[in-house]
Formats: C-alpha cells, sequence, structure tokens
C-alpha cells in the first residue's frame, strides 16, 4: 500500500494506471448494473476520468 | 547489349526530376507512402468523431438540416443518463454480452481442445464447426426464427425430445417470451460465434511445442495439472484476444438481434445499439443520438484500454 502511494506520489505509471483502471472498471459497472439510478447517472463520467487518465498515465516513466 | 525498357525510361527521365528523387531521404519516403493512409484515417474516422462529439452538444435534428441549431451544453448526456428505458437497453446489453462471452468461451475452448487432437475426420470436422460464422447475420437470424417457431420449429422438438416430452414443444415460445427472448439471442449469437473463438484457441494449443508435454511427462506431471499449469496460461493470451473481439463486436451486437427479436417483445432485446439507431434515424435526434454513441465509444474505448493493458502483461510473462 505504501509502495502504491508512493508511485503516485512520484507520478509513476503502475499505480496510476492502476487507479484509472480501476476507475474505468468502475464505471462500465455503473453503467450496466440494474440497482441503482444515480449509480447510472455518474457512471460516464467515471469511465471519461478513468479513460482520459489511461491515456495520460501511460506516458508516465515506469 | 539490347536497351531494355527500363534503361530507355532511365535515360529518358530529366535530370532534375532524377536527381529529386535520388534526393528523397529515407524518412520522406515513409511520409509518402503512410501520408494518404492517414488522410484517408483522418477523414473516415477522427473527423466524424470530432464532428459527433460537436453535434452532441445541439439540438441539431438531420432531417430539418435548415433549422437553427442551437448549442445545448450537457443537456443530451443529461437526459440519457437520466432516462429509466436507457438504463434498461444498458442492463439488456451487459446480460447479452456477458452470457455469450462465457458460452463462447468455455464451448470454444472446449471445442479447441478436442479438435486439437489427432484423429480421423479431424480437418473435415473442423470445417464443419467453422460453417456458422461464414454465414450472414440476416440469414442466421433469419433461419433461426423458423428455428424458434412454436408449431413448425425443429429448437422446439429438440427440446421436448430432450426433456422426454415433460416440455411440450408448442407450449413455449423463445421468441416471443419475455423469459425466454434474452436467452434466444444468446443461444443463436453463441451458435455463430463459438467456432470464432474455437479458431483462435486452436492457434494457440497449436503453438504450445510438444517438448513441453514431454518434459511434464518425464517429470510425471498428472493431465490435470499439464492443462492448469501449462495449457491454459500458454493459451491465455489467444483467449483474451478472442473476448476482446467479440465483446467490441457484441457490444454493438445489432442485425442478429434486429433480425432476430426487432427489440422485442417489449423492450427485453432492445440493445444499445438498436436503440440508438431508432433515436438518429427514426426519431431523428441527430444531437441526442451524438451523445449516446459518445457515452458508448468512451466505455468501448477505456475497456479496450485495460484489455489491451493486460494482455501484454500476460504476453510478458
Amino acid at each position: 500500500m505504501t509502495r502504491f502511494l508512493s508511485g503516485l506520489a512520484r507520478f509513476r505509471r503502475g499505480p496510476w494506471e492502476m487507479l484509472a483502471t480501476i476507475l474505468i472498471a468502475l464505471g462500465v459497472v455503473m453503467l450496466m448494473q440494474p440497482f441503482v439510478l444515480w449509480a447510472f447517472t455518474w457512471s460516464f463520467i467515471v469511465t471519461l476520468v478513468g479513460t482520459v487518465m489511461f491515456i495520460i498515465t501511460s506516458h508516465f516513466p515506469d | 547489349m539490347a536497351e531494355t525498357p527500363i534503361d530507355r525510361l532511365a535515360r529518358n527521365t530529366p535530370a532534375s526530376v532524377a536527381h529529386r528523387v535520388r534526393g528523397l531521404s529515407d524518412r520522406a519516403i515513409a511520409w509518402a507512402f503512410v501520408t494518404p493512409t492517414i488522410l484517408l484515417l483522418l477523414a473516415i474516422n477522427i473527423f466524424p468523431l470530432i464532428w459527433t462529439i460537436r453535434l452532441s452538444f445541439t439540438n441539431f435534428r438531420a432531417n430539418r438540416p435548415n433549422e437553427p441549431v442551437e448549442f445545448v451544453g450537457l443537456r443530451n448526456y443529461q437526459r440519457i443518463l437520466t432516462d429509466p428505458d436507457i438504463w434498461h437497453t444498458m442492463q439488456a446489453t451487459a446480460h447479452f454480452l456477458f452470457w455469450t462471452l462465457f458460452f463462447q468461451v468455455v464451448i470454444g475452448f472446449g471445442l479447441a481442445w478436442l479438435i486439437n487432437r489427432k484423429f480421423k475426420g479431424n480437418d473435415l470436422l473442423t470445417t464443419l464447426i467453422v460453417l456458422p460464422m461464414m454465414l450472414s447475420p440476416a440469414v442466421v437470424g433469419n433461419f433461426w426464427t423458423f428455428l424458434y417457431q412454436p408449431q413448425i420449429g425443429l429448437f422446439n422438438y429438440a427440446v421436448e425430445f430432450l426433456t422426454g416430452g415433460s416440455v411440450a414443444a408448442s407450449s413455449f415460445t423463445m421468441l416471443g417470451s419475455v423469459e425466454l427472448a434474452p436467452w434466444a439471442i444468446v443461444i443463436v449469437d453463441t451458435w455463430m460465434w463459438t467456432p470464432f473463438v474455437m479458431l483462435i484457441c486452436l492457434a494457440g494449443l497449436r503453438s504450445i511445442p510438444d517438448y513441453i508435454y514431454e518434459a511434464a511427462e518425464v517429470d510425471r506431471a498428472s493431465k490435470w495439472r499439464q492443462f492448469w499449469t501449462m495449457t491454459v496460461p500458454l493459451v491465455l493470451p489467444f483467449l483474451m484476444l478472442a473476448v476482446l473481439f467479440r465483446g467490441i463486436e457484441n457490444f454493438k451486437m445489432f442485425d442478429l438481434v434486429v433480425q432476430l427479436t426487432g427489440g422485442g417483445p417489449g423492450d427485453t432485446t432492445l440493445l444499445t445499439s438498436i436503440e440508438l439507431k431508432r433515436e438518429a434515424f427514426e426519431k431523428w435526434r441527430t444531437g441526442f443520438s451524438s451523445a449516446y454513441a459518445i457515452i458508448l465509444f468512451v466505455t468501448v474505448f477505456g475497456l479496450a484500454s485495460i484489455y489491451v493493458k493486460a494482455l501484454n502483461k500476460v504476453k510478458e510473462r
């Protein structure tokens, strides 16, 4: 966990990509889940933030 | 020695042109080859994408091109993301996507594993299994509609036969039932596209060298252990590629489902692509449907990014 946080602080690719991946996956689950409408409403913004973050962070150093 | 046409062409080329051609660097030649492709991509991919993003913030209707176009900000996105009907189409798509991928991977891998063994008639059987994916989705949709007919359809009679007569052929209708219709489209897509997954898995299985299994035999590894620790990990990149292809294809599935159910009964099989087409070309809400398309695009793009990353990690192992 400490390694993950220090990687985020030092703008390393691995942890940031992991964070972006979690956001994308969360966004897709929110988009397609059948339980609560508010999760569907906020799903797009979560997926969009994750996707943009993924594109940017894939250029960070390892 | 007689002069060839090439020699003659070279002799007749003006010195200035010949100099120019000789003077092209490798980089310039590379650009000369790549430029037409880039221009084509810009014209048919990037420009429509940017145009769609622009339209998604307007109330433009393609059937009323002369009406003034109004900028509506995020209103289209807001409407889509608070609409319970669109939420329902997302759930129908998720159901279709999950179960088709699940069945295609399990059955496709199983078939590839069986076909990979050497036996008589192997090639003929492979050809027969691959046949469904060669057919047009419109044709497949049409003839499965007949197969699902409760009165004359073979599918219903097969179910009656397999259940020992406890489920009568005319007692259920696959395409007309709210409970069964989502499964009816899953069955047809699985029937049609499992061979594709099988072929990719077969390529993976055939790429595993025999000496690895021979070494495992020497080490007295059981068949079960060989399967889980050698076969599965080595085929995994191929399997993931198949899932990526099928996942993206099924996310935008249209023709097969339109032919089978048209989105019905009610809206139980109304997938996002069908709903999108209705909004864009039946209701002519171009701005609204552009926003809808952008939401789907971002979702697929995000998923594909994760997937490609995972695929690269598996290949690095």
